[in-house]
């Protein structure tokens, strides 16, 4: 089997019953990836994901690994492996003989499980925890152990099924900086189901935006933060306001004036807290006079929330530069600052 | 105060009629007198050395060794397929199955022993294999109300996970589902062997020159009161609570146990 290969979804479609879980879905996965689905639940990321697994057969559709239809390959076949949500580890087994599992039913010999299982557990940090039972493992080591488990098969594509959603928000961090870096050093694709927003961007070279079974938006983090695709990709990722726009060849005309941007056939643009500034600059674009009506201080930053006109307006600045409720202050768009949306 | 009294007065009574009989029974198998009555002399082993010297006592006690651990072997065996089959594959009229399946819990022994002394007895002479299909009917819905439950959304999991890693069916169920289900198993063997070992209208019924345990015992009953009885109902007695106790340890045990 090929280290890593292209993944390729083709019209999916998965039907339970009037539901449509996934809905006519394609995506081109390049090898080397590390990709996240991104959604809330109930969007239908999982039973994709289950899909490439092979354990939901598509209803239509197909899936072709380094172009070879895997549809209907069974997961004991399959060049995928999971790590599932609440890890599913033996727990008659030990450690070792956990992460050694899915070479022992390929009845490798003895001592080249023994080198392929002491390697994986280095690779995951785990080193010497070999005879110890799944019972006194912690949380996040049995997250690294089902990683290992998987890992060591060697498979071609990694499927992880919020895979971090059992830790604490230290250890979360520590581990998508650990996953990625795993997934740079084995060269393999890893498919990553998550609802957390900022895990997505933490670690993905392509967040795909699940909704209803379909694909919202997808591309690089940056640039699905700094231009989504879709009202609720802009929604959904980040913060945004949303306002109606009427669009021109390069402008769309908003409660607050006219704005430079590209219509993208919807009918509304976005605009980041971020976007929205108190101060002119070189390429800034006088918004109007805003009265705010509500101060957050959030840490490193404070979140305002006012008013234009009738139009509600979130922006983010420095806490000592914040206005207070009452107070009414002229606000500017950054360049680039309104993105056009598609519906 | 008050309630710690009242406890002790319903619960005084309650266990002397539950342990007063099994007492005696015990107490009086060590009587040194030709009648178990009191008052208790002795104490003497006699009886004890009596019973298993006894060809009578001692082939039934093999005979209810051989039943009890086939049956129980049998039942936990069907009980287990039966398990993984529902729960793993989607079987049509699965309920209408299960409920046959469970059904001889409501019937009485004495309706299943007549029923298979009737219609198998014609085909199979009344002889210790009769009394185990007679014993797997009774026994096989215990086990599989055990195990049944034991399928769980984990369990599956845990399969699908081998799967996953390339188990194939044979590889999944020998090194996942068995081995995970262990305790239960044990526990409804255990349970299985108990009923069987002290089973009597369907053993008297079926079991024809070859007597189980509990038959013999009762055939020496009828020739009149003997502290023999009283040690060989002992023994069939400390059999029982010996493999109850296992039940008890390994269910209860499962049950403490943290889920993963």
């Amino acid at each position: 089997m090929p280290l890593s290969s292209d993944l390729s979804i083709r019209n999916a479609s998965k039907h339970f019953g009037p539901t449509r879980a996934v809905d006519d879905l394609s995506l081109d996965i390049p090898a080397n990836t590390y990709v996240v689905l991104l959604g809330a639940s109930g969007s239908g990321k999982t039973t994709l994901l289950s899909i490439l697994g092979g354990f939901t057969a598509p209803t239509q559709g197909q899936i072709l690994l380094a172009g070879q239809d895997i549809t209907l390959m069974p997961p004991a076949r399959r060049p995928t492996a999971t790590v599932f949500q609440d890890y599913a580890l033996f727990p008659h087994m030990t450690v070792a003989q956990n992460v050694g599992f899915g070479l022992s039913v390929r009845h490798l010999a003895k001592p080249q499980i023994a080198a392929k299982v002491t390697a994986a557990q280095e690779m995951v940090g785990l080193a010497g925890f070999g005879p110890r039972r799944i019972s006194e493992a912690s949380g996040g080591q049995r997250q690294r152990i089902a990683l290992a488990r998987a890992l060591v098969t060697e498979p071609a594509i990694l499927l992880l099924d919020e895979p971090l959603g059992a830790l604490d928000l230290n250890l979360r961090r520590q581990m998508q900086d650990e996953l990625r870096s795993l997934q740079r050093r084995e060269g393999r694709t890893f498919v990553h189901v998550t609802h957390d927003q900022e895990e997505a961007m933490a670690v993905a070279d392509l967040i795909v935006i699940m909704n209803h079974g379909r694909i919202e938006d997808h591309g690089p983090p940056e640039r699905v933060y700094a231009r989504p695709r879709t009202r609720f990709a802009a929604t959904f990722m980040g913060d945004s306001t949303i306002l109606p726009a009427a669009f021109g060849p390069d402008h769309a005309d908003t409660p607050p004036g006219r704005l430079p941007t590209r219509p993208m056939g919807g009918s509304a643009v976005a605009i980041r807290p971020e976007s929205v500034l108190l101060t002119e600059s070189e390429g800034t674009l006088p918004l109007g006079l805003l009265t705010v009506t509500e101060r957050v201080f959030q840490g490193a930053f404070a979140r305002i929330t006012g008013r234009i006109g009738d139009t509600d307006l979130r922006l983010r600045c420095p806490p000592a530069d914040a206005p207070a409720p009452g107070a009414t202050v002229p606000v500017h768009l950054a360049r680039n600052g309104a993105v056009g949306l598609a519906d | 105060m008050r309630r710690t009294a009242l406890t002790l007065a319903l619960l005084t009574p309650m266990l002397a009629f539950i342990y007063l009989p099994v007492l005696t029974l015990v107490l009086f198998s060590l009587h040194d007198g030709r009648v178990p009555v009191p008052p208790f002399q002795g104490p003497t082993l006699e009886w004890y050395g009596r019973i298993l010297a006894n060809p009578r006592i001692t082939q039934a006690t093999l005979a209810s060794i051989g039943v009890a651990t086939i049956s129980a072997a049998l039942s936990v065996t069907l009980a287990l397929l039966a398990g993984w089959g529902f729960a793993r594959h989607s079987v049509p009229g699965r309920k209408w199955i299960e409920a046959a399946i469970l059904m001889p819990l409501t019937v009485s022994y004495l309706v299943v022993g007549l029923g298979l002394m009737v219609s198998y007895s014609s085909l199979i002479p009344k002889s210790p294999p009769l009394v185990i299909i007679g014993h797997v009917v009774l026994n096989l819905p215990l086990a599989f109300a055990i195990l049944y439950v034991q399928f769980d959304r984990d369990q599956a999991k845990l399969e699908m996970a081998a799967r996953d890693l390339g188990a194939t069916e044979a590889q999944v169920f020998w090194r996942i589902t068995v081995p995970t289900l262990k305790i239960a198993l044990i526990a409804a063997f255990a349970l299985c062997f108990t009923f069987s070992w002290d089973e009597f209208i369907v053993a008297f019924l079926l079991s024809g020159f070859d007597p189980t345990l509990p038959v013999v015992i009762w055939g020496l009953l009828r020739t009149g009161l003997d502290p023999q009885t009283n040690a060989a109902g002992t023994l069939v007695f400390l059999v029982s609570v010996t493999f109850a106790l296992i039940v008890e340890l390994f269910l209860l045990r499962r049950r403490n146990a943290p889920l993963l």
